[in-house]
């Protein structure tokens, strides 16, 4: 069972990024494509060893401006959630704006923020955080629409105050939609960062790749890209662990299986 | 309805008037919809009366009580908490304990964990509800109910989703509480011989609009034990009480 086990969750997904890349070199060299359209992983791997000072430099920057807003996010998200969810005058008030403020292509408002805060990581921070935040609102508010009407009578009839059904029903069960919208909230946030850097900036992966680029050098590009991959990879699975330990309630069917 | 020694009268749903002596156990049973539920609803304070007035313990119904404790036809327990949190919740919410939480916890789980092994629930406290099966969920929800204290425990159809032998069961544990804490109980549910096995009165409500239409003392001494459920007396009352609620044969 345990080997069995093994076997899905580490194997088979090694076994297909393996797969994936020596696909890729195969049709690499067998039709011979030209570095500078599609390098092959060996010539991908090989840059980002020669250039793995510079790789990593600037994926540490990409790293902490994207938790920086995606942190913000998360405050945010929880704050004005609750808010939305804490009566239907606010939620219809605010829904609207919101909706319109998430369909802005956060492109667009990156030329504004350096504009405010010049180049550097400010411009960074807040683009991962505007275009993180949204999703944690919509599912902090949709955890409190959806509370069953039940467990708060159960509290209300001890004579418990709005704050205390909160405190104790309202937050405790939206926290799995919390919880949830945080993966989302993460890569979002990645993107955001990554596009700000591309758009203005002097440092990061996105500029980095921009530079490359300008050189033609392109397998530092995938060099790039594929850092980007791994880096979102390794913030959703934290991510994702948070998730488990603080709703593991939530998940009661798949932690006994 | 008057709860506690003073007299004190109430009108409920539809020319509902009825009164109960402090550690009086009654039943208000009832075809579905009759309002029975409804009624519950109205003496918790949940809903506010539209005219008449209620009175608990000589007092003016404004809102929810702290005196009351209430459980439903589904636990409702809250899925992130244990058995022992789950219990302790009322605590956390009603004065004074709720100021004495912090300093006094273990005192209070030590009691929370004692009413549950009253129960029989002494190995389960650790246990999520979802580990839990119905009748020990249910269980769970009658001790959040009392731990509180209360005087007056409302029951919405408490065994209602049980099977008939859980249900038996849960009488006997409820039976049991309801002796040794001297608490008045108002029990609302469709099962007459549970109305007739625990209650000392039982109420009659009619369809539509709901109101009283009689009301039946069961003169079997209590407590009762389970056997007395199968006496020619025990069935004559139950008998009584279905006639009068009618309905289509």
């Amino acid at each position: 069972m345990e080997r069995r086990e093994f076997g899905i969750t580490v194997v088979s997904p090694a076994a297909f990024v393996l797969a994936l890349f020596v696909l890729w070199e195969l049709v690499c060299r067998v039709f011979s494509v030209p570095i500078t359209i599609l390098p092959a992983p060996s010539d991908v791997f090989a840059a980002m060893w020669q250039y793995r000072a510079p790789i990593a430099d600037n994926s540490f920057v990409t790293l902490w401006t994207t938790l920086a807003g995606f942190f913000i996010a998360t405050v945010f998200g929880l704050v004005l959630g609750i808010a939305v969810g804490w009566h239907r005058a606010i939620y219809a008030g605010i829904y609207p704006v919101l909706i319109g403020f998430n369909s802005i292509p956060k492109v667009a408002v990156v030329p504004v923020l350096i504009l405010w805060f010049g180049l550097g990581e400010i411009p960074a921070i807040l683009t991962a955080f505007l275009i993180s935040f949204f999703p944690i609102v919509v599912n902090v508010a949709t955890g409190l629409a959806t509370t069953e009407p039940e467990l708060e009578d159960v509290l209300r009839a001890l004579g418990a105050s709005k704050l205390d059904v909160m405190r104790k029903v309202g937050i405790p069960r939206s926290l799995p939609y919390f919880f949830g919208s945080l993966k989302v909230a993460i890569t979002l946030a990645f993107v955001g960062a990554v596009v700000s850097e591309t758009v203005g900036s002097n440092k990061g992966i996105g500029k980095l790749m921009l530079d490359a680029q300008a050189a033609f050098q392109v397998p530092i590009v995938f060099a790039g890209l594929l850092v980007l991959a791994v880096l979102g990879i390794a913030l959703y699975a934290a991510t994702a662990a948070i998730e488990t330990r603080f709703t593991g309630w939530a998940f009661r069917g798949q932690a006994n299986r | 309805m008057a709860y506690g020694r003073g007299a004190a009268a109430v009108r409920a749903i539809d020319e509902v008037t009825l009164g109960i002596a402090a550690g009086e156990f009654i039943a208000v049973v009832g075809p579905s919809g009759c309002g029975k539920s409804s009624l519950m609803r109205l003496i918790s304070g949940l809903h506010p009366p539209l005219g008449g007035t209620l009175t608990v313990e000589g007092k003016p119904v404004s809102g929810p009580l702290k005196s009351v404790g209430m459980a439903f036809q589904n636990s409702n327990l809250l899925p992130w908490r244990n058995a022992l949190d789950n219990v302790l919740l009322p605590l956390e919410i009603v004065e004074p304990h709720r100021g004495r939480m912090r300093s006094e916890r273990g005192a209070y789980r030590a009691k929370a964990q004692k009413l549950l092994e009253s129960v029989g629930l002494g190995g389960f406290t650790e246990k999520f509800p979802w580990e839990l099966s119905g009748g020990m969920q249910q269980r769970t929800s009658i001790c959040r109910a009392l731990i509180h204290e209360p005087e007056i425990l409302l029951l919405d159809e408490p065994f209602g989703a049980l099977d008939a032998f859980t249900r038996e069961e849960l009488w006997c544990a409820l039976r049991d509480l309801q002796a040794e804490r001297n608490v008045t109980v108002l029990l609302v549910t469709h099962d007459l011989r549970e109305a007739v096995f625990l209650a000392d009165t039982v109420y009659v409500m009619s369809s539509r609009p709901g109101r009283i239409v009689r009301r039946c003392e069961v003169g079997i001494p209590r407590p009762r034990d389970l056997e007395v459920s199968y006496t020619q007396q025990f069935q004559d009352v139950v008998h009584e009480l279905r006639q009068l609620i009618g309905g289509r044969h």
